[in-house]
């Protein structure tokens, strides 16, 4: 790899960071797990005069629990969620998505946050942070954070809530325990973005769906929640027939991409059977 | 000296051939110790970047290198007009005829780019990076001129390739039957079949494919003095320093060309490339030596790429589905230059399309065309996976036609293993096979008939999954390949292939081979041929390859060509060497000559028990101390060997495809693959032959296909688009084989290298096809996305609907057979000449 020269900056804790962003301005890039950075930085698309590297700062690593949240720090791999017990638990549908990522290698360097500043819309993580209401929580310059719902984190293509000069330091997940969780990933070769991703989780009682949470990955320029498939879901029985029915829209006003793997027609048909597949499994049908 | 008698009542060693042992190269590949090109580092190298082109298609108006020569660490930059005397020229090795239209391809090009990614110029520095951030400091203003991208587009001749040319045709080549005598005419065929027959007519897309192989291609040159010596991660280091001397002036005798450890190949390293050529030019201007490595990304844009054709078909058959004619008309993609067997690789598939079939008639025709895309060379299997998958789609829709099992119509036409030797419509002769043999073991191994009962279940319930069968029963020509044939065909080169056995002092040998392994793990393969050929043990065996001043002559690695070839020149040499030291035992055994009999690696007198072992010969022969007079102090062997004939392996191929009629996704159930490759050497590294050949055939149903943008710009420029498959994508092979033995080479080995490559394609896709037929489907365009594979429901579905099929010809040049999504319903139809209004097979 023979990128063009930068200078790198390693520091070691999120006030130093946040002050090496102050100073760089948009000069820098940031490097989390650097599987998107990487590339871009190799290839030549983009050329920061500095890289600020945040491998180093223990206090964004980890998953903890606080009361009724999940508390995961930004620079936590792939593969340490999928160590944690406690996603596995409170955030079902998180693991499941985390698990169709590229392949071992990637989900080893590769970080949940990286991913989601990052806000490629083929991503995996968006749409289950959406799904679980997540909340995302933002250092800025003088020590100030500040926190913002999933729903308004996600502006546009490769384009977040995260302003200039701040970084993003945790997801907190509202628990979700006991919710039965799917991601429907939908791709030609395993290592692949998704073409469409649905990830799902339900809340059942006695058969029928109490609550459902709908995100989609690749439905257009940002993941995007199915707040409608959602209301639509609520006491309805487990079903083949009823969830069929409840998510026959889900693909309305979405605006995916075409590309080589279909065009956008064909993934709002995709994003209907793959709902119904999701929230199936999701409720254990 | 020890006249030996003590293994007199040994038992025979155990054959080395058919054990599956485990590569003697692999230790030293997979802990690096090894020498791949890019690791080489010479005193005072200089690094290599390209300034390539980013248009398909423009003249160069001006190129300031100013900028780029003032960078940090800069020693030069060359562009093409600094070095247009003595850069040399990639050559083709097979014009087709004389009529041939081969435009000049200049390493570095001067003032014409033909395709996005030509080299423009060069930067040399002190090292890699500081070459390539001074690469991007080169300004180069492009007029563009207008590009011809489409094949069906470049025959109109509207739009020029090379407009200096005057046409984008390069060459037009047939294959009659009827005139070379091997059959009747075609055309009288398909006359009585539309009569009183089936006519089925059939337009396949070859996508385009790069052949991705693992290590990026790297060249190393240090000119030092008068001598050149060129390290490269090449298929063929005897063809590359033949084609430096006779282009840049240099002669032959001053070029040591070295393949040292290559990293695959699939074709993709066969070339001669203007990466080469231009590191030589560079080093031989500057005076240092230089390496250039490509990255990835211009791996993928400016290795040579494979297939690429439109194939029309039409094949006559009678009505008990006896088959009569084929015929075959192709337009075949070279890109912007004919490579060095670019035009003759779809070629090499003209004999192949016949297949094991008993047509009586054959025409096969190509139109090569030039473009303004990345060259088109030879891919892993090269003319022969065209053309088999051609033919094995075909027999699928005859059998779809008739309404009968396609195992069954294929074998109402094949030839019986009785018929052998066979000469077959195209002319070639079939020397040995049995295809009820590999087929009956392959359709046990399938469970045929209990998936047949699946597939009925799940039609009969209307299950969204449902369940296809392919089949791909082929044939292919190997072991490139007998010189006169090759002469005849316009080839510039022999087919033969070398080698050398040295025994040393030691009762150690050492194997010159004339092949030049980059994956195949011939030295392990050959160690074991000559373990058994002269009674050596396997370990004592070396084998020495791709150093030109070691292994002088040769003809290199492709084409399934090296064991059948190469290691028949092998265990020629090995009989030298038996030969040469039987005078030598029978003077110290004090025996006559014809009194010797050689067994197991001991020189024994018949009718006792005396005798030596080989490396006691060689101990004599080396000291020479007491030799039968008029002896030479030697008993080192060479051989050239030159086939008389092609090989054929042969094989059935059997797939399940599941089909999800909701998304289109495609999911691989079961595949048995039987193969008869004659006789087998090392049944590890043959299992890892098939195994790798059906992936790359499987992924070229399934997932590969180099796409380009209406600039010309390759959209599949980096791994991330261009969907290679990994072992997670794929299912566990059942592999198996039926043997009959080749019977032109002593050991009777036929090939493997491209048979899975070649016959696994058509196999997938007639699964797929099999799978939805019922739906209204009869093509499905490779790659076999799942959208391609939905919207042909969609669109058979819609024609069921409406209650007809449009019966109209596929060769409708308004409608041709395009994406069947993107195509008017009718279109997608079936199209056999007997106007039914078939809704395909219900067997």
């Amino acid at each position: 790899m023979i990128p063009a020269q930068f200078d790198y900056v390693a520091p070691s804790s999120v006030e130093e960071a946040v002050a090496a962003l102050a100073e760089h301005g948009d000069e820098a890039k940031v490097l989390a797990g650097g599987q998107s950075l990487l590339p871009i930085l190799r290839m030549r698309l983009n050329a920061p005069s500095v890289v600020i590297d945040l491998g180093r700062i223990a206090e964004l690593q980890g998953v903890s629990e606080e009361g009724d949240h999940l508390v995961i720090g930004a620079m936590t791999t792939y593969a340490a969620l999928l160590d944690s017990e406690a996603v596995n638990t409170h955030a079902a549908v998180l693991n499941k998505a985390i698990h169709t990522v590229a392949d071992p290698q990637i989900r080893h360097r590769g970080t949940i946050g990286g991913a989601l500043v990052h806000a490629d819309p083929a991503g995996d993580v968006g749409a289950p942070a959406l799904a679980l209401g997540a909340e995302l929580v933002i250092a800025g310059p003088g020590g100030s954070t500040r926190t913002v719902a999933a729903e308004d984190f996600f502006e546009d293509l490769f384009t977040t809530a995260v302003g200039e000069g701040e970084l993003l330091t945790q997801i907190r997940i509202p628990k979700h325990t006991g919710w039965g969780a799917h991601y429907e990933k939908f791709v030609r070769v395993s290592h692949q973005w998704s073409i469409v991703g649905v990830a799902a989780t339900v809340r059942s009682e006695g058969g029928s769906i109490a609550e459902a949470r709908v995100g989609l990955t690749n439905m257009g320029s940002t993941p995007l929640r199915a707040k409608a498939v959602e209301v639509a879901l609520v006491g309805k029985p487990a079903t083949d027939e009823a969830v069929r029915e409840a998510v026959a829209s889900v693909a309305d006003g979405t605006n995916p991409p075409s590309d080589l793997n279909g065009d956008s027609d064909y993934r709002k048909h995709l994003a209907t059977v793959l709902t119904r597949r999701a929230v199936l499994a999701a409720a254990g049908a | 000296m020890t006249i030996t008698d003590d293994r007199a009542d040994a038992s025979a060693p155990e054959l080395e051939i058919g054990k599956a042992r485990a590569r003697k190269e692999d230790q030293r590949l997979i802990t690096g110790r090894t020498r791949w090109t890019d690791n080489i580092q010479l005193p005072g190298m200089l690094h290599l970047a390209m300034v390539r082109s980013p248009f398909a298609h423009a003249r160069i108006t001006s190129i300031n290198t100013d900028e780029a020569r003032q960078s940090p660490g800069v020693v030069g930059v060359v562009t093409g007009e600094d070095i247009k005397d003595g850069q040399g020229l990639v050559m083709t090795a097979w014009p087709l005829n004389n009529e041939q239209k081969s435009p000049d391809h200049l390493p570095v090009v001067i003032d014409h780019v033909a395709c996005a990614g030509e080299i423009v110029a060069v930067v040399a520095a002190r090292t890699a990076a500081e070459a390539r951030d001074a690469a991007e400091l080169v300004d180069v203003d492009y007029e563009e001129l207008p590009a011809v991208l489409d094949l069906k587009e470049a025959v109109k001749d509207e739009v020029l390739a090379h407009p200096d040319l005057g046409t984008n045709t390069s060459a037009v080549w047939t294959l009659d039957s009827a005139a070379q005598g091997s059959g009747t005419d075609v055309e009288d065929e398909i006359a009585k079949a539309r009569e009183d027959g089936i006519v089925l007519e059939r337009e396949f897309r070859q996508q385009r494919l790069i052949p991705s192989f693992m290590e990026p291609r790297s060249t190393v040159c240090d000119p030092t003095g008068e001598q050149m010596t060129v390290w490269s991660s090449t298929q063929v280091p005897h063809i590359l320093r033949f084609f430096v001397a006779a282009t840049t002036g240099i002669p032959e005798s001053k070029v040591r060309v070295i393949a040292p450890d290559v990293g695959g190949g699939f074709g993709g390293k066969l070339q001669t490339t203007p990466e080469e050529f231009a590191t030589i030019a560079v080093a031989r201007r500057l005076g240092k030596p230089c390496k250039y490595t490509e990255t990835r990304s211009e791996s993928l844009l400016s290795g040579h790429h494979g297939r690429d054709q439109w194939q029309k078909l039409t094949l006559s058959a009678r009505k008990d589905g006896t088959v009569t004619g084929l015929k075959v008309e192709l337009l075949a993609d070279l890109g912007a230059y004919v490579g060095v067997v670019g035009g003759g690789t779809p070629v090499l598939g003209a004999w192949m399309f016949n297949s094991i079939y008993k047509f009586a008639a054959y025409h096969f025709t190509v139109r090569t065309l030039l473009t303004n895309k990345t060259w088109v060379d030879a891919y892993r299997g090269a003319g022969r996976p065209e053309a088999t998958f051609a033919i094995e789609r075909m027999m699928d829709e005859l059998a779809a036609e008739l309404g009968r099992d396609p195992l069954e119509v294929r074998e109402q036409n094949w030839i019986t293993h009785d018929e052998f030797p066979f000469t077959s419509v195209a002319g070639m002769t079939y020397d040995s096979g049995n295809y009820e043999a590999a087929t009956a073991k392959a359709t046990e191994l399938f469970g045929y008939d209990e998936l047949r009962d699946e597939q009925r279940r799940r039609r009969e319930s209307n299950d969204p999954v449902q369940l296809g069968i392919g089949i791909s029963t082929f044939t292919e020509m190997c072991g490139l390949a007998p010189s006169r044939i090759l002469g005849a065909l316009n080839y510039g080169a022999g087919g033969w292939e070398s080698a050398t056995i040295r025994m040393l002092a030691t009762g150690k040998v050492e194997v010159i081979t004339g092949t030049s392994p980059h994956g195949q793990g011939h030295i392990t393969s050959w160690s074991q041929i000559v373990a058994d050929r002269l009674g050596v043990p396997f370990e004592d065996v070396e084998v020495l390859h791709g150093d030109t001043q070691i292994a002088s002559k040769g003809m290199d690695t492709y084409g399934s060509r090296s064991l059948v070839v190469g290691a028949e020149a092998v265990v020629r040499a090995a009989d030298k060497v038996i030969e040469k030291a039987k005078p030598i035992a029978a003077h110290l055994l004090e025996a006559s000559v014809d009194d010797i009999e050689f067994t197991a690696g001991r020189f024994g007198v018949k009718g006792t028990d005396k005798g030596l072992g080989m490396a006691e010969v060689a101990l004599a022969a080396w000291t020479g101390h007491n030799l039968p007079d008029g002896i030479e102090p030697n008993i080192d062997g060479e051989a050239t060997f030159d086939p008389d004939n092609f090989s054929f392996p042969h094989g059935t191929h059997l797939c399940a495809m599941e089909v999800d009629t909701e998304t289109g996704a495609t999911t691989m159930r079961k595949y048995v693959c039987v193969d008869d490759i004659g006789t087998i050497i090392n049944p590890l590294i043959v299992e890892g032959q098939v195994h790798g050949g059906l992936v790359q055939g499987i992924a070229q149903a399934l997932w590969e296909g180099a796409e380009y943008d209406d600039q010309g710009t390759l959209v599949t420029g980096s791994f991330v688009d261009y969907t290679l498959p990994t072992s997670a994508d794929t299912i566990s092979f059942v592999t198996d084989h039926t043997t009959s033995p080749s019977t032109y080479t002593t050991l009777g080995t036929k090939g493997v290298g491209e048979a899975g490559a070649i016959a696994s394609t058509p196999a997938v896709v007639n699964a797929i096809v099999d799978a939805v037929r019922p739906l209204g489907v009869d093509d499905v365009v490779m790659p076999c996305t799942p959208e391609r594979v939905w919207r042909a429901i969609q669109a058979g579905r819609a024609v069921s609907t409406e209650g007809e099929r449009d019966a109209q010809p596929h060769f409708d040049e308004d409608t041709p057979n395009q994406d069947p999504g993107a195509s008017s319903p009718g279109s997608a139809g079936s199209a056999g000449s007997s106007g039914t209004t078939s809704d395909g097979s219900q067997s």
